[in-house]
């Protein structure tokens, strides 16, 4: 069956089964490879993408679920220009992860967050990002990071 | 070593926090991990485990898998007689795939190989196999019993140093260590203050985020390309040549970024299976675990640790004696290794004259374990840690001060056949009690605790390492270090940028690939920064040696008249770049040449270990009286590191080891069940969460510069793991009065000994409440 649905801000129509998760079909045929996939199980958040602006994990997400929808994934986040966004930026900054596999969906989550809360406090920051695991980084620098974007000024994507 | 002595500050990359080199490709989703490697004509794989812990496999028919559509092969036990297909660095015991027999519930007992995933998974369906089931053994008793074994018979050594000692198979025992010296007996008999028990460290899931990966193409000349989440891809490489005998020019085992490790990919996991399947199918083939079956293929070792520890009337440490048994499950894997290190640190930075240690490794139809991130120190730090507080109590000592009196100074042994230690390891205890304010008064409920640990660190030492400096000046360095997330690529690239004096992105890595890259044993045991960066900063020295020997002739002037400044050299008036040394030479662009430096276990590295790997941690909790939670308020990390090659990093290291450590003393544990694995999924095993981030956080450096590594450099990343659950077990006891001696320390095993405590003190009628200070 065909899928049509906006892919980081352009139009996308990809062939899918019906039984394809979202995260299969962004990496698979979408090879947007940093849709990270650990758990399978909507525990740890690598998966995160964007749909109409919140979070999901597209692991346990069914691709059919995002017709006629917005996705966005973590190489949609920099603008055209190829400048990061602020979260991207304040991720480097506060050396916000080590092996990087949880930061595509943890830079995802982040954004949902902050799109509707701007200035997210940090107690609003921990209650919202506990759905993503980071096995490296002990997570004090990811609050940092977060907190550093949430304080910026705003006006990107 | 030959470089200028330096003072810090006059550093111009190094001890700088410079931002990641791979941090552009990890924040916007274009880093190639192992898991998004496809090759052109690549078939998937799947495998089929057993359910049995214990079983003879009696028959196999795959007929139907092979016939469904889409299935390109199908792998078992039966087609392995070409291969050599046990493998193992330490003992040859694995097999690749059950052969005959299976020795744990989840092992691999056939692959099939089919053009997508999905047809593999469900043409698993169409096999049959029957199983005759034998007595499982379990757990440690039953296998010390010995009347069941895991293995029949006795296996080769691995290609691998230091196993001299194994003593075979008999009796499940997969590997023994004794460590000895002194008179403990004497010691004990005349010792004024004793404390004794058992302890229990719980099998660990490290859960590395990306579950195992590999990608093997054993193509039709006969060389073999396998892609790999793997830490330390030379070990893969001798395994995978042994099994398919190839040799090791026809190996390539090429190593993307990895997404976590923490010791779980150390070693060969799937690689042999993977490169099996493509032999069989004849074309490259995708072998991806799920996480669920990442829990079936590695975990740590638990460690059941009966130990007891000696004080004379002035409260200094006269022995310790410990008997660790641990679960190793049905393979050696590196367990031989992790034995061998909880036996030599389970006796911590301290001096102890007398000390015997009896460490047992045994197999059981269990998921095999191996390395987890401090290697055997978690383990035994626990047990070590907790005693030293308990003496404490009993000599009605502060525990910081009887610490104080006890541990070892900087030259001192602590190990009679190991380097004296290498750190003031009194200032790190001292940096962590100042930080958590240890004099202040607490509020009732609250108590705070400081531990710490010495590993023998840096594994043995043989690394080599390669330097390219190019004439427009640019660097690349070729190291067979794995980038795993601890910054290796950063910190190696700075290490070359303050040698060549070229600027931080001037530099960069080429590997991990052990086609382009000279041999490094492994990456783990916290060695990167302190062997690979030495050999990084010996092969920019043999670089710039040939640079100054082009420059003096260049320059008609002796070498030694050359001054050595940043990117290039002066003599008198005259000044050459590396750059225009090389395109004035060569006269031509574009030419390069070549450092290098073979590091092998010589001069300042014949003594092990390389360095002493300090943990030094503080915690303030406090407890729940009415749930028995323990809220891990403040939380205090020391990284002895001698110089911090990149601040930051370093204390992000720190950090995630006290995280790790914080899991594994307050929530993780792998539950078995009979034979079956109970919580292997993440939906059932609880790992550290944002919202148990302490509220308060401190990660200090000390850099002392004395280490053996560049600058002064030592390793770190693995040292705050250990001391932390020990912290936390103390601290409870200070904080409530209860003792445990078992790890985790959920919340009902705390309001359980709260209970008991309590009902103690109803029965023996109204005591003093105050206890303690």
């Amino acid at each position: 069956m065909n899928l049509a649905f906006e892919l980081n801000g352009k139009p996308a129509s990809l062939n899918i089964e019906p039984r394809e998760t979202l995260a299969e079909v962004l990496r698979g045929r979408g090879r947007l490879t940093g849709v990270k996939i650990s758990c399978e199980a909507q525990v740890c958040g690598s998966c995160t993408v964007l749909l109409d602006g919140l979070p999901v994990s597209a692991c346990t997400v069914l691709a059919y679920e995002a017709r006629g929808r917005r996705v966005t994934t973590i190489e949609g986040l920099a603008d055209s220009a190829g400048r990061l966004h602020p979260l991207q930026q304040a991720f480097l900054d506060n050396f916000a992860f080590q092996c990087g596999f949880c930061t595509p969906g943890m830079i995802l989550a982040a954004k949902a967050l902050l799109d509707e809360k701007p200035g997210a406090t940090d107690a609003e920051i921990i209650e919202h990002m506990s759905g993503n695991l980071c096995r490296c980084t002990g997570y004090l620098p990811i609050l940092k990071a977060i907190r550093q974007a949430a304080l910026a000024p705003r006006g990107q994507p | 070593m030959s470089e200028p002595a330096r003072q810090r500050g006059e550093f111009a990359v190094v001890n700088h926090s410079v931002p990641r080199s791979d941090g552009a490709a990890k924040v916007t989703g274009s880093a190639i991990f192992a898991s998004d490697i496809v090759l052109e004509h690549m078939a998937w794989a799947k495998l089929l485990r057993s359910p049995f812990a214990h079983a003879r496999i009696v028959s196999l028919d795959a007929a139907a898998a092979k016939k469904r559509p889409g299935v390109v092969a199908v792998l078992t036990g039966d087609d392995l007689g070409a291969l050599h297909p046990y493998y193992g660095h330490a003992v040859k015991d694995h097999p690749l795939l059950a052969i005959g027999k299976v020795r744990f519930a989840g092992e691999p007992v056939a692959a099939v190989i089919a053009e997508d995933e999905l047809t593999a998974q469900e043409a698993l369906d169409d096999i049959r196999v029957e199983y005759e089931e034998l007595t499982p053994v379990l757990d440690v008793d039953t296998a010390l019993a010995g009347k069941n074994r895991v293995h029949e018979k006795d296996y080769r050594l691995g290609g691998f140093r230091g196993f001299d000692d194994f003593p075979g198979a008999s009796e499940n025992i997969c590997q023994a260590v004794y460590v000895e010296w002194g008179d403990v007996d004497a010691a004990f008999a005349s010792a004024a203050h004793v404390v004794e028990g058992e302890f229990y460290f719980p099998m660990i899931y490290a859960y590395a985020m990306e579950p195992y990966v590999s990608v093997a193409d054993y193509d039709a000349k006969g060389q073999l390309t396998v892609y790999s989440s793997a830490q330390h891809p030379f070990m893969v490489r001798q395994d995978l040549a042994a099994v398919f005998g190839l040799p090791f020019n026809s190996v390539r085992v090429i190593v993307p970024y990895v997404g976590g490790g923490y010791g779980s990919k150390s070693y060969t996991k799937i690689e042999p299976l993977t490169a099996a399947c493509s032999w069989k199918a004849g074309r490259p083939v995708k072998l991806q675990l799920s996480v669920e079956e990442a829990f079936l293929t590695t975990r740590s070792d638990d460690a059941r640790v009966r130990i007891r520890t000696a004080a004379d009337a002035n409260g200094r440490l006269v022995a310790r004696q410990a008997t660790i048994h641990m679960n190793t499950g049905a393979y050696a894997e590196n367990s031989p290794m992790v034995a061998r290190k909880a036996a030599n640190r389970i006796v911590g930075p301290y001096r102890i004259p007398n000390v015997k240690i009896d460490c047992l490794a045994v197999y059981t139809n269990t998921v095999p374990a191996s390395s987890y991130r401090g290697l055997g120190g978690a383990q035994v730090t626990f047990p070590a840690e907790s005693q030293m507080d308990e003496l404490a109590e009993k000599l009605g000592s502060d525990p910081v001060e009887f610490r104080l009196k006890n541990l070892a100074h900087r030259g001192e042994s602590i190990n009679p056949t190991h380097r004296p230690i290498d750190a003031e390891v009194a200032d790190d205890v001292c940096e962590a009690a100042r930080a958590l304010k240890w004099d202040q008064p607490l509020a009732p409920g609250r108590a705070r605790a400081v531990c710490c640990s010495a590993s023998d660190a840096g594994a043995h030492p043989v690394t080599l390492a390669m330097v390219q400096v190019y004439s427009d000046g640019s660097v690349s360095v070729m190291s067979g270090s794995t980038e795993i997330g601890q910054g290796s690529h950063t910190v190696l690239a700075q290490i070359a940028a303050e040698e060549m004096g070229v600027p931080f992105e001037k530099v960069r890595l080429v590997g991990t690939d052990t086609a382009t890259t000279l041999f490094e044993r492994s990456t783990g045991a916290s060695r990167t920064t302190t062997l690979m960066g030495r050999a990084v900063l010996e092969a920019c020295r043999e670089a710039i040696a040939q640079c100054k020997e082009m420059a003096a002739e260049l320059l008609r002037v002796p070498a030694d008249q050359l001054i050595e400044e940043r990117g290039g050299v002066r003599c008198g008036g005259k000044q050459l770049t590396w750059a225009e040394i090389l395109e004035q030479d060569f006269q031509m662009e574009g030419c390069s040449i070549l450092g290098r430096a073979y590091l092998r276990r010589a001069g300042d590295l014949t003594e092990i270990p390389v360095f002493w790997e300090i943990g030094a941690t503080g915690v303030e909790i406090s407890v729940d009286q009415e749930t028995g939670k323990i809220n891990l308020d403040s939380l205090v990390t020391v990284g002895d590191v001698g110089l911090a090659i990149n601040p930051a990093m370093t204390e992000g290291q720190d950090l995630g080891a006290a995280t790790m450590g914080m899991g594994v003393g307050l929530f993780e544990e792998l539950i078995y069940e009979g034979q079956q694995l109970m919580n292997g999924s993440m939906l059932e095993y609880r790992v550290p969460r944002f919202s148990d981030l302490p509220p308060v956080v401190q990660a200090k450096l000390v850099q002392n510069r004395d280490g053996v590594g560049p600058y002064g450099a030592k390793g770190g990343g693995e040292g705050a793991v250990n001391p932390l659950s020990p912290c936390l077990a103390n601290a409870l006891f200070r904080a409530a009065g209860v003792r445990i001696r078992r790890l985790p320390l959920t919340p009902e095993r705390v309001w359980k000994a709260l209970q008991e405590k309590q009902a103690a003190a109803s029965r023996r009628g109204p005591q003093p409440a105050v206890r303690g200070k």
